[in-house]
């Protein structure tokens, strides 16, 4: 069966009679097997529209459907949920209640670009990948991963000072997503550090952390890196509607409260 | 200039994580670079290429961070080749280099932040970006590599381990997969070319582009620790007794899972994690202190004093 077609044989789809007979054969049990019928009528047309206006998305529309990023994929491998090919059929379809179903795992791409490598349309799977878990944030089917707070930690130090350091992000990773610094394999990790002590290493540390790298003149590039990101999130803002969300979102909240208001009176 | 010489004297760009958990890879590199005659100017004033993080923002933003460093070695040092030791760095000179040779939406964004930033725009072809597994293959090559040995790794089983930035995806890497010598994309052989020529004794890995799951390595550490224990176990199969690493993410990934690893999966794997470069120096005779040994996590010493490397 095409994969895209999977969700017609999930068991909650599936029809089977333990007692049955038709025209005096008996079919009982899974020899009465049926899927039951249906008519999909929930499309979201704007989906693929919306996805491919976050950055990375932008060449979904090329795919042919033949599957060769979820063969290469290196997540498929460890759950076979993951399946990017899945995923554009979904997305160009505009079925999103079935994508949803899969919300919280399509932000664990690693980014190795094994989908990228074989695509033989330039489809850039790994790019949609990260625009249809963005989308998924922004719209607010889910929060944010921790992986879009890494990469947001990371980034906004880049943006800041022109360079990282390892140490700042890690840290400003675990405080963010509320974690703490001293989990077993990491203590493991610092005391095999420690134990050489490699005192150039320690001093080294020590002096990035009160001292952070910096690229030097760096003002300029930050102000327009910033005026760009900001641009961009209003783009985005935008193409996927969500001023309208919030204020839809805003009327109703007010009309409930009206409401609630007029029936204490 | 010739060919050769083109890679004699290249600038450098080391990126943040060669000065941070990379620094043994930094170390090593300019060693190696200094016994073998070859010279490196740092990039002046560089900053953060973007590594797998700014491109989930915004990957024109990635470029534009990438082509500054492109920008200030060509137009500001006059160079026409910069060399990244890291895999991630590496990866987004290539991809800056593809984009802002064909897509013109990413040009206007490079051109109009590079003239608000104050500097040169980066022009498509003002330099060749290349690794450091590129920067001894070419500029020395295996035959005056071989005629400086001095402690032949001869005997030591390695797994050559490239990670996924290297060779993926294939379209910014239009110099491989060109036959004859070029480098390959799907069965890379660089480092296995190197290290052969120190004398060591490479195994039939699988694994060689397999993925660590660096980029996830603290946001998805259950999918990087079981990517890496695959990687490990693989290796260890092969009869490898040293993991040879090219990146900075990848070897401390590999590190860091292989004791998260035993902790939680309870996969324990004893093989070594050196840097290529590493191997290398020791193999030209330079002491495990010069190529920083003792900054890695992964402990060899005692495996290398056994092998009469240290």
């Amino acid at each position: 069966m095409p994969i895209h077609e999977k969700s017609l044989i999930r068991p909650e789809n599936i029809l089977s009679h333990e007692k049955l007979e038709v025209d005096g054969v008996d079919v009982s049990g899974h020899w009465s097997t049926f899927i039951q019928d249906r008519v999909v009528t929930d499309y979201n047309e704007n989906m693929e529209d919306e996805i491919a206006a976050l950055p990375g998305g932008e060449h979904i529309h090329r795919c042919w459907q033949c599957g060769s990023c979820t063969n290469a994929c290196t997540v498929n491998a460890l759950n076979p949920d993951f399946n990017p090919r899945y995923w554009i059929y979904l997305i160009r379809q505009g079925m999103e209640s079935e994508l949803l179903r899969d919300k919280d795992i399509i932000w664990q791409c690693v980014s190795c670009h094994k989908c990228t490598h074989v695509c033989p349309r330039d489809v850039v799977p790994e790019g949609v990948m990260k625009a249809t878990a963005h989308w998924l944030e922004l719209k607010g089917h889910r929060p944010k991963s921790h992986s879009m707070i890494f990469d947001e930690v990371f980034s906004e130090q880049v943006f800041e000072t022109g360079k990282i350091e390892d140490g700042r992000v890690i840290r400003g990773f675990f405080k963010r997503t509320g974690q703490a610094l001293t989990q077993d394999w990491m203590v493991e990790m610092v005391k095999k550090v420690v134990s050489k002590l490699p005192v150039s290493l320690m001093t080294r540390m020590g002096m990035s952390a009160l001292i952070r790298p910096r690229t030097r003149h760096w003002g300029p590039a930050r102000e327009a890196i910033r005026e760009y990101v900001d641009e961009q999130k209003q783009r985005e803002r935008a193409a996927l509607g969500l001023n309208e969300l919030v204020a839809q979102a805003a009327a109703e909240a007010r009309s409930a409260g009206a409401k609630q208001e007029s029936s204490h009176v | 200039m010739s060919e050769k010489n083109k890679y004699q004297e290249v600038a450098y760009y080391p990126g943040c994580a060669l000065e941070g958990s990379g620094h043994a890879y930094n170390r090593s590199t300019k060693a190696l670079g200094k016994a073998l005659g070859l010279k490196l100017k740092e990039v002046d004033n560089w900053n953060c290429c973007g590594a797998m993080e700014v491109k989930n923002i915004d990957p024109k933003l990635q470029t534009y961070l990438s082509s500054r460093v492109m920008s200030i070695a060509a137009n500001d040092m006059g160079h026409e080749v910069v060399m990244a030791p890291c895999n991630g760095c590496y990866h987004n000179l290539k991809r800056a280099e593809y984009d802002m040779s064909k897509d013109t939406a990413t040009i206007d964004v490079v051109n109009k932040l590079s003239g608000k930033a104050g500097h040169k725009a980066y022009q498509a072809g003002q330099v060749e970006s290349i690794h450091a597994l590129d920067w001894i293959k070419k500029g020395v090559g295996e035959d005056a590599l071989k005629k400086k040995i001095r402690n032949s790794l001869e005997g030591i089983k390695v797994a050559n381990y490239y990670g996924c930035m290297y060779t993926r995806p294939r379209h910014i890497f239009p110099e491989k997969d060109q036959g004859g010598d070029s480098e390959s994309t799907s069965k890379p052989h660089y480092m296995d070319d190197l290290l052969a020529a120190a004398g060591a004794e490479n195994v039939d890995f699988p694994l060689k582009t397999a993925c660590c799951g660096g980029a996830h390595t603290l946001s998805d550490s259950e999918t990087s620790t079981r990517l890496v224990a695959n990687i490990l176990q693989a290796a260890e199969a092969a009869g490898a007794e040293v993991i040879a690493t090219e990146c900075p993410t990848c070897h401390s990934g590999l590190e860091m899972h292989q004791i998260r690893a035993e902790k939680t999966l309870g996969i324990k794997t004893s093989v070594k994690i050196l840097y290529f470069t590493q191997l290398l120096g020791l193999a030209l005779g330079l002491k495990p202190r010069k190529v920083g040994i003792q900054e890695n996590v992964s402990d060899s010493r005692a495996f290398l004093r056994e092998r009469g490397l240290a």
